[in-house]
């Protein structure tokens, strides 16, 4: 727990740099008679970060209630910003947010008690242990706030929900995101985000989604649900589907640090780990992935001595724990086809053989058409150019990835290695005609330029 | 405990094409679904079999039709009125829930008590 809370706290200074020193500046030129105004915005800040989601978790046992749990949190770090400058700020600010959350709560539900009546009792009666109180009561002070994330992640992402109102309330309710952050991100105007966030909270609510962690029969699946929106917030992050930057740090670390907090939480859930590994061997590549122009440079292109090796390292070590212990999960693979990658020590060498072999066991483990475009693209690698066009054709064929800009790509790849720039120039303008991010679109119209030097 | 409406939409051809065996054999699995509804610890409030759309007649503002509200190829054929914990045991107990010509949908029935 301490070790992973340290390096989130490294990647998180390394990224917000520039702007969490701008902030600091600004309010402390803005309170100069106050000196520890600023080192308190500074700790609600990062309680903000890091705590959100306990604090949430825990106040929603007591609260019976996402909605009025969410406002009593937000009423509990306003409440800290006074507090917190007049008697310092608490040893532990987390355990202090929860108490002070909690007891608006319960103040909340004593005054209206019809409100009490009417509300389901969604939190299940948890098995009662040292230092937990299912009244919530006598955990204040140093007692033991029992740990209620996983719930919370849970509920987020129930199957009775739609994908894109799990990927919305995991962002407002477990990273403690604002509707207008979610809705910048995800290129969504904000009113149609904000009633993304209510229609599911009412469902949760009104159908009764129960607030807890699924049983053993149930959890492949939930668990399954729960990281492919963690997934989505990276690869979100990682390509951001529109605009000028190709990435988008703030939902990449977002992302990375839900699921080291949910590896700490199922520390023997071994995709968990897989998805941990798959996200740090990907994100370890991010600072090569672009040109100092902005120009996307592939993988073959980017420069290797500036990967992130301590990223590398951690990444490896957890696919290794993955993939033990019976067949693996499609995260597990995936990491593992990353960790080849990310070893080898240039792109000629790279092990295109295991590499080929780990996609066909991710294709019986997760048969999407997506991972069989990828392993078209490695057979290439290993039986020719042909052999993966053969593949390719097979996919066209099928159809369920037309519209996907990374299909012609591929296509028009192959087909300019073989020798053909007439026909890698059309499939090229398919790709350039699906895609919308900046740094991709250049990319394409530069190859369309490249191929028609060689076909004139 | 909170209830629940399973509702049931299946294309009705299933029934006409299938003959009396079908209909028999459906018959046979929702006595075994109301048995089942208590034994997964739910409590069966009520529940019917419709009469096919063609003997459905709409009202929208006072103007009365021949034919169900919405012509869509899988229609309401039943439903049953559950009582259930909370979400997943509704879901767990509506999984069982024949419907072998379209699938059910499950809703949550609105509180009207004030309390």
């Amino acid at each position: 727990m301490l070790a992973a809370r340290t390096d989130g706290e490294a990647g998180a200074e390394d990224a917000a740099g520039p702007e969490a020193g701008a902030a600091a500046a600004a309010s402390a030129g803005a309170s100069a008679s106050h000196p520890a105004a600023a080192d308190v915005r500074a700790a609600i800040a990062d309680a903000h970060r890091r705590e959100w989601a306990f604090v949430l978790a825990a106040t929603a046992r007591v609260a019976r209630d996402i909605d009025i749990a969410e406002e009593c949190v937000q009423d509990a770090y306003v409440a800290a910003l006074d507090a917190w400058q007049r008697q310092g700020v608490p040893r532990n600010p987390g355990a202090w947010l929860t108490t002070t959350a909690r007891r608006r709560a319960l103040d909340m539900l004593r005054r209206d008690r019809t409100l009490r009546a009417k509300l389901p009792l969604l939190i299940e009666p948890a098995p009662v242990g040292p230092g937990q109180d299912e009244a919530g009561e006598a955990d204040e002070g140093d007692g033991v706030i029992p740990d209620d994330r996983l719930r919370l992640v849970f509920t987020c992402c129930h199957p009775a929900l739609a994908r894109e109102a799990q990927v919305a309330l995991t962002l407002r309710l477990v990273c403690g995101l604002t509707t207008t952050e979610i809705a910048q991100a995800f290129l969504v105007p904000e009113p149609t985000m904000a009633a993304r966030v209510t229609r599911a909270k009412k469902k949760i609510s009104a159908a009764r989604i129960a607030y807890r962690v699924p049983g053993e029969a149930e959890l492949p699946d939930r668990l399954d649900a729960v990281l492919t929106v963690v997934h989505l917030l990276y690869t979100t992050g990682h390509t951001a589907p529109a605009g000028d930057g190709l990435v988008r740090a703030d939902l990449v670390e977002r992302a990375i640090d839900l699921v080291r907090t949910l590896c700490t939480l199922m520390p023997d859930e071994r995709e968990v780990r897989g998805l941990l590994a798959l996200l740090l061997l990907t994100d370890a590549r991010r600072a090569t992935r672009t040109a100092d122009d902005g120009r996307l440079l592939l993988l073959e292109e980017q420069d290797r001595s500036q990967w992130d090796k301590a990223a590398i390292e951690e990444g490896a070590a957890l696919v290794t724990e993955a993939l033990r212990g019976g067949r693996p999960g499609r995260f597990a693979l995936q990491a593992a086809i990353a960790a080849v990658h990310a070893e080898a020590p240039s792109y000629p060498e790279t092990d295109w053989p295991q590499l080929l072999q780990l996609y066909g066991a991710l294709l019986r483990a997760w048969p999407s058409p997506v991972v069989a475009l990828n392993r078209a693209v490695v057979l290439a690698m290993v039986h020719g150019p042909a052999a993966g066009l053969a593949e390719i054709a097979d996919l066209e064929r099928d159809g369920r990835l037309a519209g996907y800009r990374y299909l012609p790509a591929a296509k028009a790849d192959l087909l300019r290695r073989i020798g053909r720039p007439a026909d890698a120039a059309v499939a090229y303008r398919s790709a350039l005609e699906l895609a919308d991010n900046a740094a991709e679109r250049a990319f394409l119209s530069a190859r369309i330029a490249e191929v028609h030097g060689r076909a004139g | 405990m909170a209830e629940y409406l399973i509702l049931i939409y299946e294309n009705e051809d299933g029934y006409v094409k299938g003959g009396p065996e079908v209909w028999q054999s459906a018959g046979a699995a929702h006595g075994r679904f109301a048995e089942q509804v208590g034994e997964k610890g739910g409590k069966m409030l009520g529940g019917n079999a419709l009469q096919p759309t063609g003997t459905a007649t709409s009202i929208r503002s006072d103007v009365v039709t021949d034919g169900p509200f919405a012509e869509t190829k899988e229609a309401l054929g039943g439903y049953y009125l559950i009582e259930a914990r909370d979400l997943d045991h509704a879901l767990e107990i509506a999984k069982l829930c024949p419907a072998p010509f379209g699938g059910v949908e499950v809703r949550p029935i609105m509180d009207m008590s004030g309390g």
